[in-house]
């Protein structure tokens, strides 16, 4: 499709080949031409323009649509979506004409009143930095320090933030005020006290990597988003050993079977609905799960309306219907094959026995437990092999996947065995397993054949699978459903009816055309999920019970098959040149990366308002590790034994630390450092957050909105983190349920945050609690690249316009910024020696660190403390602080010496090297003589294109070589037809360009095809990045066993009124109503986006309003569009009723990210502004996902962490008074 | 015979996601200025719901289109031209202002300027655009969104109160479609009948509908006339305005904004020859179940050796009758007849039509078991369809079910036909042949729906 806009419309250009005069009609009725065409110039000149400019939208939304931009006279007038992407096949929709409403409002942003077109400052902080610096000299560094130490001081202008009082500051002095607090809190608190949070990179990744690269380069912390946002599914890294790798949307087009499963697709995948909406004339049929006809309901053949949050069981229920007929009742070749060859089914559990008789489900045999020898052998799971009829090793494990024994071996190629799906015949033995359905949870019992492996009882994943679900075998003992329509034992699709209040016979009838679809079709059953069935506390399972079904199914690795996981997932194409940039890995390594959720949670105090203890998520069977443990107990045991970061990480600046260390043993500080700690000499500022020396000083957002958007709890925030007012009513835990482990103040702090800097260009919640705000190039003002895992394209920002008024891009931004900080600091910090905590990180060997995911704690004397192995990583790494302007624009040296690597794959990239040196050119003089320049956003772009696997064929080629050392399969062929290509920036502006297939990822897009993940797993034989290597329902660690976890299963949404004493669901008496309260993504925005943008604003309500169903509205007496508050423990808001009928009753929807800045009265309840969406929401950890150190359950950004759900909540709904006060 | 060209569209609601980027770039393009705030020549309704302006298919009230007297001639419902003359410094079959609504802002700039000392959060209050006073937000051009408000706005929906056996909405039984509109460039525009100025015209060589600005009064009775209520007054300048079909942009061979940036790709442009002859009696059918039939009579088979030489006589060159021959219009209107116009009985031969919806079975099939394992039963379903093609009927035809239940068939065979194909199975013919097509037919039409490439739609 060469030049879609150009070739297009051969008819219309035909048409507008000639333009007659007007020509009177004679008919006198109603053919009227009358007049020339004089009249017509004014629409003429209103269409006229000067240039077109391409550009993109660069954060939150993922979309990744190409744009037109148009300017005349200098000005941008508006945009269209570009429709000139590379043709994705003759027989296929294409990808034009992407976009949506929003993306085309954005120019709106460009001059409207909302523009931040200068610095600002908080006046009262500005004044007491000017008095104090002229007082001490004339030294900015003097002069923060000196407000710091003053708490009378400090309180006032914390107290006043987010109440107006911003005043015009020069960038200067802006920067000099920024610089200074940067300087002070590494010298007094250390470089970890200071925090940094942008998202997405993928959306721009320059401009998320200059921040990111700044922070690294002086030892901050960058803290993730991924899973903060709860858009990581925790079930991809414990099912896939992967962060989310999903399809392209052009691959739905692939699929003949589309289950939207809490995924809004027309709402929330704006540009990429057509591909569902086209595949259904390919006779797709489309199945819908939502609790409300959501817009996407109208596409589909049947609608499942499941309550919120009960996902999960439908899930199960499917899954029982699919392992009975397509398993039991008859064996399905094809899926038998794929289960037996791609997933752990056929592996080998040990049966426990239990107190009281019966037994639980254990850990994988592994070598280790046949006598083999070798660190990896407790890492290379059994099968039973039907070929020698005895227990056998396959190929492809963790333990194959690093050492010397393994090259070659790390594959899925079975070689001779035969995997046995399942000990049928063996003994039977009953195993108990959890259920979680009741108020209490309980255990069923139910048989499963067995062998004996090693003297030990064993049984296969499989058995524990049709245990698990319910689907019963001849012989076998135990509590069995006597069918679907058996409603009193998990899970029938009887059982779950009055779960999800969906028909049995449906979810039956579904799951049936589900896998007789895929056995087909060879695999193209599809489920495309979302922030629906994501964003719960317990979305873990649900998913797990979710790609159940597509695993047994064999859809996963399979063209228009598997699972499409589309909430906040991004893919920044050419990671690795992005994330070597980010963290400025071609200078220093380590960097400080932290679990967003896990810092929110601590620093803005929410752990202090936990009333309950771990214990009541554990299962019946639980050796009790969590009872009597509060949720910060275990994030402390997290961090200490290294399976997830902790930043600020010590009770101390970890470059005094360094030094001592240094002091007392030069040779092995890590080793001191982990004496002191096995001492008690020194503590991770986690056990004591509270501690004013363990709190975060400074942070910096930009590209974000967090106390508009992500921060759940945002009240807590405001007190805590910030120190200003907020309408917080919860009540402190009780002291019989405070942490042991973690130190409590009686006092809670209120205003940890010296400083809080935000770079946007417009007027959010995060701007108006700011304490500097400085003035951001719109994404029409840039130079930056763009990519998404919804199309294999990338593409360029171009400015269409210079940063009008005084904004300045992010890059300009920052590196303003570190030239006045290396000023500052050179002659203040100078060089120094900082001791950096790594976590036990994934794709490396510390995934051995836990053998059988067995936990042992250093402190209570369960293990030695040995870093790197039952604790973190002790690394001390140089920064040069007045070198840090100088760094952040050059290319490093590291990367000559260790090349770069990407979840394992290690590439020299010395040519590349060479080539940016060229390109780029290099710098004359300083630490960085002779580096590559990285200067301007452009130069970023060509290293980050030229580093990265997707944007250059030779380096995508070496790492398939790479790869194909280690499994001994063919790979390099998936990149050796592009060798020779390299994408470079100008390449991106001209047209989309379709990227390469690479090690980066897990799918093929060789020969033109469309991205489906896994496909090179299951086409080559490469292993995934587990424990087996295959896909996982079995997870063996310790913690998952005391949550009853090891398999899916379904857990209801949490009890708040258990939990928290909220009232229970229903009615509160006369005019007051609790419901559940959801907060799905909008129409009208792209998270906090264009919530404040007119056009916006004018197509829908102009303003913060939550849906209600009309039966609810009766119970409170409320009619469309009256004024309403919803009030629960954790804040209130303010807003109008949408009354409607198509939401279900008991459930309100108030859109995500409605912040307090347009048309937000003051609330009835406390005389306070109301709140924004998250201000009834909160932070609750599972403490699932603080696993680290054992196999895929490992630390990698964004990868795996706690999730900032939010989707339990209930809250209290009103009608308020009519009359609003602003 | 004679033979005029007229540029025309079709939208594939069955595609359509209601994401209003539509809107939103022509509202960029071409009303973004004061005096037309209010004014969108491109919106996108739900349905059910009130339209924009609210309740406009209510021509009882606003008095728009042509009635059709006893002796078979059309005169415009609102009476004719010496009628308007007459009264034309009262018209009170106007919308006001509450039935658009009335535009506002927010003190954006508070959030910058709020000064020190504040006891709380600055905020943007709504200001009227109209008076700069503060405001509440009562109503917008698309208030009734996603089925916002529930009955008690959809009750308002001239359409659903037409149907006979109305029943009020539920959450079981909820539907909800949408239908973008923009001018319907009609071949019998009564917009332009209704203008005492003759300022209103019908551009010759491709059927455009255009106000003269400079020969425009702003009496406002197009705004009466306009049936579709798609002609707005602009209260600055004091005249009328309206969609133009972007005609600076099909000049030069592109599509119009609405079109190209469709993300649903639903969206068709092409040229259909019609016998101008013929639009006046086709228009005055007695039956208004007739109006589609009729309208359909008078486009011209621009692949017929008498129209091509009719059309060169008449002027048409060469390239423009083979703009017509490729045109993807007549393949929805004529070829496949999926393609059905807005409200016909209004009887202005509007030139915009709408392939209308499937949408999702309801519970009785299940319960029935019609459905069962056969995927194709249910594709097959139109019956059990959750929007009541009554409804569709009182949109597309004016009441009439046949055709619209004939088009959710082809729709559905389609779906049948092509699935067999998806999984490697034989081809079904019959499944063609039970709705009058055959498997090519369905071939063609499935990639002019489905794959509908660039090229192909314009």
């Amino acid at each position: 499709m060469a030049g879609a806009a150009e070739g297009a419309g051969r008819a219309l250009l035909a048409v507008g080949g000639l333009v007659r005069r007007a020509e009177v009609s004679a008919d006198g009725r109603t053919l009227h031409q009358i007049g020339g065409r004089e009249a017509d110039a004014f629409y003429r000149d209103r269409w006229s323009y000067d240039k077109v400019v391409r550009s993109t939208h660069g954060v939150n939304c993922t979309g990744s649509c190409s744009w037109k931009v148009y300017v005349k006279d200098g000005i941008i007038t508006w945009e269209q979506q570009q429709t000139d992407y590379p043709s994705v096949g003759a027989d296929r929709p294409e990808y034009e004409p992407r976009g949506c409403p929003r993306g085309a409002a954005f120019s709106w942003y460009t001059y409207s009143p909302t523009r931040v077109r200068y610095p600002y400052a908080r006046g009262v902080l500005v004044e007491m930095f000017r008095e104090a610096k002229a007082r001490l000299g004339g030294d900015p560094v003097a002069a923060w320090a000196d407000i710091q130490a003053d708490p009378e001081r400090r309180r006032r202008y914390q107290r006043a933030r987010g109440k107006g009082g911003l005043v015009r500051v020069s960038w200067d002095e802006a920067q000099e005020i920024v610089a200074a607090a940067h300087v002070h809190t590494i010298a007094r608190h250390g470089p970890d006290r200071v925090a940094g949070f942008s998202p997405i990179p993928a959306m721009s990744m320059v401009s998320h990597a200059i921040g990111a690269r700044f922070l690294s380069l002086i030892g901050g912390s960058m803290l993730s988003f991924y899973d903060w946002y709860a858009d990581l599914p925790v079930a991809s890294p414990q099912m896939f050993g992967d962060q989310t790798d999903v399809p392209e949307s052009g691959d739905w087009w692939d699929a003949s079977y589309l289950v939207m499963w809490g995924s809004n697709v027309p709402v929330t995948r704006t540009p990429d609905a057509h591909w569902m909406a086209e595949a259904r004339y390919r006779g797709q049929k489309v199945v819908v799960v939502s609790p409300d006809y959501a817009d996407n309901v109208k596409f589909a053949d049947e609608w499942l309306p499941a309550q919120p949050g009960t996902d999960g069981a439908l899930a199960m229920a499917m899954g029982h219907v699919i392992l009975k007929e397509f398993f039991v009742d008859r064996s399905t070749p094809r899926f038998a094959d794929y289960v037996s060859r791609f997933t752990d089914l056929p592996y080998l559990i040990t049966l426990e026995p239990v107190e009281g008789g019966g037994h639980r489900p254990g850990k994988f045999v592994t070598a280790a437990d046949l006598g083999e020898a070798g660190a990896e052998a407790a890492f290379r799971p059994v099968v039973w092999d039907t070929v020698t009829d005895a227990p056998a090793v396959p190929n492809g494990s963790l333990g194959d996947r690093f050492g010397e024994a393994g090259a070659g071996r790390w594959n899925l190629d079975l070689g001779a065995i035969v995997p046995r799906l399942g000990c049928a015949g063996g003994a039977a033995v009953q195993v108990a397993l959890p259920r979680f359905d009741n108020d209490t949870p309980e255990l069923m019992t139910r048989g499963v054949p067995t062998v004996r492996v090693a003297g030990r009882l064993v049984t296969t994943v499989y058995d524990l699978m049709l245990a698990q679900y319910g689907v019963s075998r001849p012989g076998l003992p135990g509590v069995w459903p006597s069918g679907y329509d058996d409603p009193a034992v998990p899970y029938t699709p009887a059982w779950q009816e009055p779960i999800t209040g969906v028909p049995a016979a449906a979810v039956a009838r579904i799951a049936r055309e589900f896998a007789d679809n895929a056995e087909r079709s060879g695999g193209r059953s599809m489920i495309l999920m979302g922030a629906g069935t994501n964003h719960w506390f317990h979305s873990d399972t649900t998913y797990r019970a979710m790609l159940a079904l597509t695993t047994l199914t064999g859809c996963q690795g399979v063209n228009g098959g598997g699972w499409a996981h589309y909430v906040g997932q991004e893919k920044c194409r050419p990671v690795t040149g992005w994330s070597h940039l980010a963290f400025a890995l071609d200078w220093v390594r380590p960097p400080r990366q932290m679990i967003g959720t896990a810092f929110w949670y601590l620093h803005t105090d929410q752990w202090r308002y936990d009333r309950y203890s771990a214990d009541v998520l554990a299962s019946p069977h639980a050796k009790g590790e969590f009872t009597g443990r509060h949720t910060a107990d275990l994030l402390a045991k997290s961090a200490r034994l290294g399976w997830m970061p902790s930043m600020p990480t010590f009770d101390r600046n970890p470059l005094d630390l360094a030094e001592e260390a240094r002091a007392a043993d030069p040779d092995d500080p890590a080793g001191y450092v982990a004496r002191e700690l096995a001492d008690g000499r020194l503590g991770f500022a986690c056990a004591d957050p509270d501690a004013e020396r363990n709190w975060p000083r400074v942070l910096t957002v930009w590209r974000a909105n967090l106390l508009g958007s992500s921060a759940k709890g945002n009240e807590y925030f405001l007190r805590h983190l910030l120190g200003t007012d907020a309408s917080l009513r919860a009540r402190e835990t009780e002291p019989d349920k405070r942490p042991r482990d973690v130190v409590w103040h009686d006092e809670a702090p209120e205003g940890k945050l010296d400083l809080l800097l935000s770079l946007d260009f417009r007027m959010t919640s995060t701007t108006l609690f700011s304490d500097v705000v400085l003035p951001a190039a719109t994404w029409y003002e840039k130079h930056d690249l763009n990519t998404t895992d919804m199309h294999p394209f990338i593409h360029a920002f171009t400015p269409a316009i210079s940063p009008p008024w005084q904004t300045r891009t992010d890059f300009d931004a920052f590196h303003g910024i570190a030239k006045v900080f290396s000023e500052l600091a050179g002659p203040r910090l100078g060089v120094r020696e900082d001791l950096v905590a790594a976590p036990l990180l994934h794709d490396t060997p510390d995934a051995m660190a836990t053998p059988g995911g067995v936990v042992r704690d250093w402190k209570t004397g369960e293990a030695p403390a040995v870093p790197g192995r039952t604790m973190p990583k002790f690394v001390v790494v140089e920064r040069d602080y007045g070198a840090v302007a100088a760094k952040l624009g050059a290319l490093g040296p590291l990367l000559d010496k260790l090349g770069t690597t990407t979840k394992a794959v290690t590439v020299d990239v010395k040519p590349e090297i060479e080539f940016l040196k060229k390109v780029n050119g290099t710098v004359r003089g300083g630490v960085a003589d002779g580096r590559p320049r990285l200067d301007t956003d452009i130069r970023a772009c060509e290293a980050i294109l030229a580093l990265a696997g997707t944007t250059n064929g030779r380096v995508a080629t070496e790492g398939f070589e790479f790869l194909e050392r280690r499994t001994g399969r063919k790979l390099a062929d998936l990149s050796a037809e592009h060798e020779g290509k390299q994408i470079r920036f100008a390449d991106c502006q001209s047209r989309p360009v379709p990227v390469i297939t690479s090690p980066e990822w897990s799918g093929s897009e060789h020969g033109g095809r469309r991205y489906s993940p896994f496909t090179i797993n299951v086409e080559r034989l490469k292993p995934w990045h587990t424990l087996t290597g295959r896909q996982h329902f079995y997870l063996d660690h310790d913690w998952m066993q005391e949550l009853g976890e090891e398999l899916p299963v379904f857990r209801p949404p949490l009890d708040m009124h258990k939990l928290f004493g909220e009232p229970r669901l229903g009615g509160n008496g006369e005019l007051e109503l609790t419901v559940r309260y959801l907060t799905p993504h909008s129409k009208w925005s792209i998270h906090s986006e264009y919530q404040d943008n007119l056009i916006m604003l004018t197509l829908s309500r102009g303003g913060p309003t939550m849906w209600m169903s009309e039966a609810d509205a009766a119970k409170i007496g409320v009619t469309d569009n009256e004024w309403i508050e919803a009030v629960n423990r954790n804040g209130v808001v303010v807003c109008r009723a949408v009354v409607t009928h198509k939401m279900p009753e008991g459930t309100v929807y108030m859109y995500h990210a409605q912040e307090r800045v347009i048309d937000v009265p003051k609330a009835e309840t406390n005389g306070r502004r109301g709140g924004i969406h998250n201000s009834l929401t909160r932070l609750l950890i599972k403490p699932s996902h603080l696993i680290g150190g054992y196999a895929q359950l490992s630390f990698a950004f964004n990868y795996l962490g706690p999730t900032g759900n939010q989707r339990d909540e209930v809250t209290v709904i009103r009608r308020r008074s009519q009359e609003v006060e602003y | 015979m004679r033979v005029m060209a007229q540029m025309s569209m079709v939208m594939n609601l069955d595609k359509c996601i209601g994401c209003h980027t539509c809107s939103v770039t022509c509202k960029q393009a071409w009303t973004n200025r004061s005096g037309v705030e209010y004014v969108w020549f491109n919106n996108v309704e739900s349905r059910p719901g009130q339209g924009y302006p609210r309740t406009y298919e209510d021509q009882d009230r606003w008095q728009g289109g042509w009635t059709r007297t006893r002796s078979g001639r059309l005169k415009p419902r609102a009476g004719g031209r010496i009628k308007k003359l007459l009264s034309i410094f009262a018209n009170p079959k106007l919308p006001a202002m509450q039935d658009y609504y009335e535009p506002w802002t927010y003190d954006y700039e508070h959030l910058l300027t709020a000064p020190a000392g504040g006891t709380d959060t600055p905020v943007a209050r709504p200001k009227s655009l109209l008076t700069g006073e503060d405001t509440k937000v009562t109503w917008s051009a698309n208030w009734d969104d996603s089925l916002a408000g529930g009955n008690e706005i959809a009750a308002g929906d001239p359409v659903l109160r037409q149907l006979s056996d109305q029943v009020r909405q539920e959450y079981e039984k909820a539907f909800l479609f949408f239908l973008p509109r923009i001018c319907e460039h009609c071949l019998n525009p009564s917009c332009a009948a209704s203008c005492p100025s003759g300022a209103i015209y019908k551009r010759a060589e491709d059927g455009i509908v255009l106000v003269d600005q400079d020969r425009c009064r702003g009496w406002r009775m197009c705004v009466t006339g306009c049936p579709y209520k798609k002609i707005y007054f602009n209260h600055r300048t004091g005249k009328a305005e309206k969609c133009t079909f972007c005609f600076p942009r099909i000049e030069i061979g592109q599509p119009t904004i609405c079109s190209e940036t469709c993300v649903g790709r639903l969206r068709y442009l092409g040229l259909m020859l019609y016998d101008a002859d013929r639009v006046g009696a086709a228009a005055a059918v007695k039956d208004e179940h007739d109006l589609y039939d009729a309208q359909r009579s008078v486009f011209l088979d621009p692949h017929d050796p008498e129209v091509v030489a009719a059309a060169r006589a008449a002027d048409i060159p060469d390239d423009w009758i083979t703009a017509a021959q490729r045109s993807p219009i007549w393949d929805l209107i004529m070829k496949y007849e999926v393609a059905l116009p807005l409200h016909p009985e209004y009887r202005t031969m509007p030139m915009v039509w709408y392939i209308p919806p499937l949408s999702p079975v309801v519970d009785i099939l299940r319960d029935t078991g019609h459905d069962g394992e056969d995927l194709n039963n249910l594709f097959g379903a139109v019956d059990a369809l959750r929007i009541p093609v009554d409804y569709l009927a009182g949109l597309f035809t004016a009441g009439d079910p046949g055709p619209v239940t004939g088009v959710l068939q082809r729709l559905a065979a389609m779906r049948a036909y092509q699935r067999r194909i998806n999984l490697g199975e034989e081809r079904d013919e019959s499944l063609a042949s039970t709705v009058g097509m055959t498997g090519q037919q369905m071939d063609d039409m499935y990639r002019l729906l489905a794959i509908a490439k660039y090229e192909e739609r314009y």
